[in-house]
C-alpha cells in the first residue's frame, strides 16, 4: 500500500485514470439513463414517477458511499499513516455531499406525488440530512486545517466517528416506522423488477465511475495546490537568505 | 378538493436537478483541476 503513498507515483496513475473516469462516467451515465427512461413502464403504486429511481438511488448510495471512503481513509492515516489518505478523505467530501443534496433534493420531490408531502422528519430522511450537515462540517474543518497548516487527524477522527451514522442510515427503515420504503436491494437479493433493476444498475455504475473522476481530479488539485505552494515557499526562503547574506553571493 | 398532481413534472424536475447538479460539479472539478496543475507549471518556472 505504501508503495503508492509517494504522490509522483500517483499522479502518474491519477492522470491516466482521471479522462476515462469522467468521460466513461458520463457516457454510461447517458446511456442508463435513456436505457431506464425507455423501458420501464409506470409503477402499479408510483406511476410515472418510479423514473426518479434511477438518479435518486445512485445519488443515495454515493452520499453514503462518500462517507464510507472519508472513513476508511480516516482510518489508513491514522493507523498507517499513509500520506494520500488525508487528501483522499478530503477530495471526497464535496462529491459526497453534493450526492447527499441530491439524493435529499430528488427524494423530497419523490415525496409530493407519491406520498402527499415534501417531507417528515422520519428516520430515513432526519439521518440522510444528518449526513450532509457532517459532510459541510467536515468541508469546513478540512478546509480550516488545511489553512493553518495543521495536522490532519482531528479531521481524521471526525471521519472515523461520523461513520456511525451510515449503518443507522441504511437500518433506519427497519428500526423505525417510516413513510420509505423497506430495503429493495439486499446482499444477493432485490425485490425490483429486473425491468426497473438492469437499467438501475447500469446508472449506479455510470454515477460511481464519474464520482470516481471527480475524486481523481480533486486529489490532483489538492496535490498540485500544495505542491505550487511549497515550490513557492522555498524560493522565497532562497531569496530571503540572498538578502540577509549579500557578500556570499 | 382533491388536487391532481402531474407525475411528469416532478420527474423532471428531480432529473433536472440531479443532472445540473453532477454536471456542475463535474465540470467544477475539472476546471479546478486544471487551474491548480496551471499554477503549479507557473510556479515551476518562476
Amino acid at each position: 500500500m505504501h508503495g503508492y503513498a509517494n504522490p509522483a507515483r500517483f499522479l502518474k496513475i491519477a492522470r491516466w485514470f482521471t479522462m476515462p473516469l469522467l468521460v466513461g462516467g458520463l457516457i454510461v451515465t447517458a446511456a442508463a439513463l435513456i436505457w431506464g427512461w425507455m423501458s420501464s413502464p409506470p409503477d402499479r403504486l408510483m406511476g410515472d414517477s418510479v423514473k426518479i429511481l434511477f438518479v435518486h438511488l445512485p445519488a443515495a448510495w454515493l452520499g453514503m458511499g462518500g462517507w464510507t471512503a472519508i472513513a476508511i481513509a480516516s482510518l489508513v492515516e491514522l493507523v498507517w499513516r499513509h500520506p494520500l489518505a488525508a487528501i483522499s478523505a478530503r477530495a471526497v467530501a464535496v462529491p459526497g455531499a453534493v450526492f447527499a443534496f441530491l439524493c435529499l433534493a430528488s427524494g423530497s420531490i419523490w415525496g409530493r406525488p407519491t406520498w402527499g408531502t415534501w417531507w417528515v422528519w422520519d428516520g430515513r430522511l432526519t439521518s440522510m440530512l444528518v449526513l450532509l450537515f457532517l459532510y459541510l462540517g467536515y468541508i469546513a474543518l478540512t478546509n480550516a486545517l488545511a489553512r493553518e497548516g495543521s495536522s490532519s487527524r482531528i479531521a481524521a477522527i471526525f471521519g472515523l466517528v461520523g461513520a456511525i451514522n451510515v449503518p443507522i442510515i441504511n437500518r433506519s427503515v427497519v428500526w423505525w416506522n417510516s413513510l420509505h420504503q423497506p430495503p429493495s436491494i439486499t446482499m444477493g437479493n432485490s425485490a425490483i423488477d429486473p425491468v426497473y433493476l438492469y437499467p438501475l444498475l447500469a446508472c449506479v455504475l455510470g454515477f460511481s465511475l464519474l464520482f470516481g473522476g471527480v475524486v481523481f481530479a480533486r486529489m490532483r488539485a489538492i496535490l498540485a495546490d500544495a505542491q505550487a505552494e511549497a515550490r513557492l515557499r522555498r524560493k522565497a526562503q532562497k531569496a530571503e537568505l540572498a538578502q540577509a547574506t549579500p557578500g556570499d553571493a | 378538493m382533491r388536487e391532481t398532481l402531474d407525475m411528469m413534472d416532478f420527474v423532471y424536475a428531480a432529473y433536472a436537478i440531479c443532472l445540473i447538479g453532477t454536471l456542475a460539479l463535474t465540470v467544477w472539478s475539472f476546471a479546478t483541476m486544471r487551474a491548480a496543475e496551471k499554477r503549479r507549471e507557473e510556479s515551476r518556472r518562476k
